[in-house]
């Protein structure tokens, strides 16, 4: 385990160093992440100035929502990417080197890269999350700070399945796997507002079909005063369906790679 | 003419060959039009305050965009963009065209021709059972239709003028990377203009962005009468006529810059 | 107990056959039709430790298959394998640890990077302590000269360069089985040597066992006792070099140059094949006819400006062995 955290670590260490040969191109691509991060929280404030609340919710609480679910997006982007490059990777045939060598190729695949300009969208989640979590008039305690750490914990993995997801299907198709899109892009969107404001059909598409609810959503109503014991355990729950759906791609991945190995493509 | 015929012409069978990309693009964006009505749905139920449009109306102008998600110059023209970068533009030069002529061809291309593959099924969903409603007048059909024509125009100066400013190339990457945001926010894609603080959108009308989907469906929805087509068209057309000449300038200084730097 | 070890090795795959136009695409989403391909149609062989043995075929003859299958990277449908005792396929990790791959298309390397970071990053992927790695990246960057390489981003290297920095890649974790596939492709004559004489020093001296898949036959003949000739999955031929050229060679050919351009030429034992300009090439068998014989023959009935005999080219014979395999 600690070997393997060390071989993560010299991997990440050569990612950087590659990245860091491309400067103005890194920081130009910084700049447009935070960009558009930032264009869809003004267009959330915008919104809120005009209509005032949203069924209840205010912005700071939106802001609590909108910032757990970009940091750990943010995150499993940065993490992940190899995942996310994984279609090229097999049809480019990189994929037969990864299982020429003697570690695990979910391992080498999540270590292939580390991608640093995804500090864009975390920064400025983690300042609209601060700034949503200062406008609460709560009392903060220790345990407040554990469950963000937690929830966002969760939302890296839930993240994280969906990209492994979409990859596995790389094995069976080379084709329209831009549907998965839907998911994570259309998931972050979706969960920078309430679920509960959205239609039923949809809100079980986001609870059942892939738990979406478990990232942002169950956890900040365990943080807002005045939170029902159940909503509080509710919270402290979600990360880990969001840990059992890491379980479940996985076990998928695991699917995938047996088949490619049968197939040979 | 027939050279920029044959250009649409391959851009399209090119588009066609993805079918799987094009199926997974209608089904993106039916799903985040989706999305986006459900939000303005839920700020309209506890209604404390007049707002800017009616609840149909935005969730026309939201099918709307969807449809023409790709009028919108987010992605540009790659292929230019890397004949610029790595300086092989120069023997574009030995063929016998006008160089801009031709990237505003691709780029008007690039524009029409996968928003006419999309537009079509999206507005023929959303019209059956998803609300999206028939313009206002004819006149408000007709003026909407000449607008969203000149708006085609206006975002291929832009797809051009990016692809110019590459010749500086520190400063063009900036451009690339950053104009297309700049487009993203004030062209009404994302949000629909009138809903913008009432002094943004006061700055708003002085920059071209506006042309590219808000003017035409605005028209169209009758949210801007009829009466207001002509001068907004001309708007319309007038920067685009500005941006024309200024990627025209660019693209002549910057061969010039080529030429002295030995290619 | 031989090294490697192969019994009756199956592989067939399934291709999707693809309907064309919109109707046929559509058709395919629903029921696809495929079509099967017996990629390895029953290959046997076994390897001893420390052979050089080139496997060669036409493209999609089945060598990049039961390349595969030797690495572990692929789960055959029948067959027995062993490499060293182990069932590559089942304990792919600790198989791999023992094997080293170069392929002449493709890098191992990380493309932005210095090759002495691709160094230390695969010294820390396969577990060789660090000391170890030091000792032995010295060693390979003496014999294949990669001193002034080893701080050079790998994307500003040439093709040979690469090609010998791929090679000391594959070699840092000491395999003692070395799949090369086409590693001398794209290269220069004198790389392509360098190449040649570094894989025979390290058979000699190491013992390390290599197997080659490649078209050039001049790899081939610099470097394999054993030659492999496979199609359509099948062996074709298993034996020495010496012995596949034996075979091949019982045909010679005779060149000769005439003082007269229209001449035809022509005799019992022998048959023209080709004929350019003054020069007229003969095969004749030299069991039929003994070469001094033919020469005077002919010599007898055309004014000769010059005469030589040679062997046909390897090529040509392996070519004929392909196409009566498919005959």
């Amino acid at each position: 385990m600690c070997e393997s955290l060390a071989l993560y670590m010299r991997y990440v260490g050569v990612s950087l160093r590659a990245q860091m040969q491309y400067r103005v191109s890194f920081v130009l691509q910084v700049l447009a992440q935070l960009g558009v991060t930032s264009i869809e929280f003004f267009t959330i404030a915008v919104l809120f100035a005009r209509f005032g609340a949203l069924e209840g919710w205010s912005l700071p609480r939106v802001a609590i929502l909108y910032g757990l679910v970009h940091v750990s997006f943010a995150l499993a982007e940065a993490l992940g990417r190899g995942f996310d490059v994984f279609p090229e990777l097999v049809r480019g045939g990189g994929f037969d080197r990864i299982l020429l060598r003697p570690r695990g190729a979910a391992f080498q695949v999540l270590a292939a890269e580390f991608q640093v300009m995804r500090i864009g969208r975390l920064a400025q989640g983690l300042a609209v999350l601060v700034w949503g979590l200062a406008a609460q008039e709560h009392a903060w305690a220790w345990s407040d700070a554990v469950l963000i750490a937690w929830a966002i914990l969760g939302g890296v993995c839930f993240f994280g399945a969906l990209m492994i997801f979409s990859a596995t299907l790389a094995f069976w198709t080379v084709e329209g796997l831009e549907l998965m899109n839907v998911l994570t892009y259309g998931g972050v969107e979706t969960a920078q507002f309430p679920l509960d404001i959205y239609r039923p059909w949809f809100r079980a598409v986001f609870t059942f079909g892939v738990p979406l609810a478990c990232v942002n959503y169950l956890p900040a109503q365990a943080l807002f005063g005045a939170a029902t014991p159940e909503r509080v355990l509710a919270g402290w729950l979600a990360p880990l369906a969001c840990a059992a759906f890491l379980g479940v791609s996985l076990l998928a991945w695991r699917a995938g790679v047996r088949r490619y190995v049968s197939t040979g493509s | 003419m027939n050279a920029y015929y044959a250009l649409f012409g391959a851009r399209f069978r090119e588009l066609l060959q993805y079918r799987a990309a094009a199926i997974a693009g209608f089904v993106t964006q039916l799903f985040w039009g989706l999305i986006r009505i459900m939000i303005f749905e839920a700020f309209y139920r506890v209604l404390s305050a007049a707002q800017p449009m009616r609840f149909e109306e935005v969730v026309t102008y939201v099918w709307l965009s969807q449809a023409f998600l790709m009028l919108i110059p987010f992605r540009m023209d790659g292929e230019a963009m890397q004949k610029v970068r790595d300086g092989s533009v120069v023997y574009e030069l030995a063929r016998p065209l006008d160089l801009y002529g031709l990237w505003f061809a691709r780029a008007l291309a690039l524009r029409l021709a996968p928003t006419l593959l999309r537009a079509v099924p999206l507005l023929a969903i959303a019209a059956c059972g998803l609300g999206l409603q028939a313009p206002a007048s004819w006149a408000a059909a007709a003026a909407g239709a000449a607008s969203l024509a000149a708006a085609f125009l206006l975002a291929a100066a832009l797809t051009a003028l990016v692809t110019t400013s590459l010749f500086w190339t520190v400063s063009g990457e900036g451009v690339a990377r950053l104009l297309p945001l700049t487009i993203w926010i004030c062209s009404g894609i994302v949000l629909p203009l009138p809903f913008f603080p009432e002094w943004l959108q006061r700055v708003l009308e002085w920059l071209p962005f506006q042309g590219l989907i808000d003017v035409p469906f605005r028209l169209y929805l009758g949210h801007l009468p009829p009466e207001a087509a002509l001068a907004q068209i001309g708007k319309q057309l007038a920067w685009t006529a500005a941006l024309v000449l200024l990627g025209r300038g660019l693209l002549n200084r910057g061969l010039r810059r080529l030429e002295v730097q030995g290619g | 107990m031989p090294q490697i070890l192969v019994e009756g090795l199956v592989k067939t795959y399934r291709v999707a056959e693809r309907r064309p136009g919109v109707w046929g695409a559509l058709h395919g989403l629903v029921r696809r039709a495929y079509r099967e391909v017996r990629a390895l149609d029953g290959v046997s062989f076994s390897i001893e430790a420390g052979e050089i043995v080139g496997y060669i075929g036409p493209n999609g003859a089945g060598k990049s298959s039961t390349v595969k299958v030797l690495s572990g990277i692929l789960t055959p449908d029948a067959g027995r394998v062993e490499v060293a005792g182990r069932v590559p396929w089942l304990e792919r990790a600790a198989h791999v640890a023992g094997i080293g791959v170069v392929f002449g298309q493709r890098t191992q390397l990380w493309w932005d990077l210095p090759v002495v970071e691709s160094f230390e990053l695969l010294g820390a992927i396969y577990r060789v302590p660090e000391a170890e790695r030091l000792r032995r990246q010295a060693e390979l960057t003496e014999r294949l000269e990669l001193g002034a390489l080893l701080d050079t981003p790998v994307r500003q290297l040439s093709l040979g360069q690469r090609m010998r920095c791929d090679l000391a890649a594959s070699l840092l974790h000491a395999p003692s089985i070395l799949f090369l596939d086409e590693p001398t492709i794209g290269l220069d004559a004198s790389a392509k040597l360098a190449v040649r004489d570094f894989v025979k020093r390290l058979n000699r001296e190491r013992g390390v066992t290599v197997i080659l898949t490649t078209h050039d036959m001049d790899d081939i003949e610099a470097l394999c006792s054993r030659v492999m000739l496979i199609d359509r999955g099948r062996m074709l031929r298993d034996g020495s070099m010496a012995a596949l050229r034996e075979e091949g060679q019982g045909e010679r050919r005779l060149v000769v140059d005439l003082e007269d351009e229209q001449t035809e030429v022509a005799d019992a034992d022998a048959r023209v094949v080709a004929r350019d300009g003054h020069r007229v090439t003969l095969h004749y068998d030299p069991r039929r006819v003994p070469t001094a014989h033919l020469i005077a023959r002919i010599a007898a009935r055309h004014a000769l400006r010059d005469l030589f005999v040679e062997h046909p080219p390897i090529e040509e014979w392996i070519a004929r062995l392909y196409r009566e395999a498919r005959a």
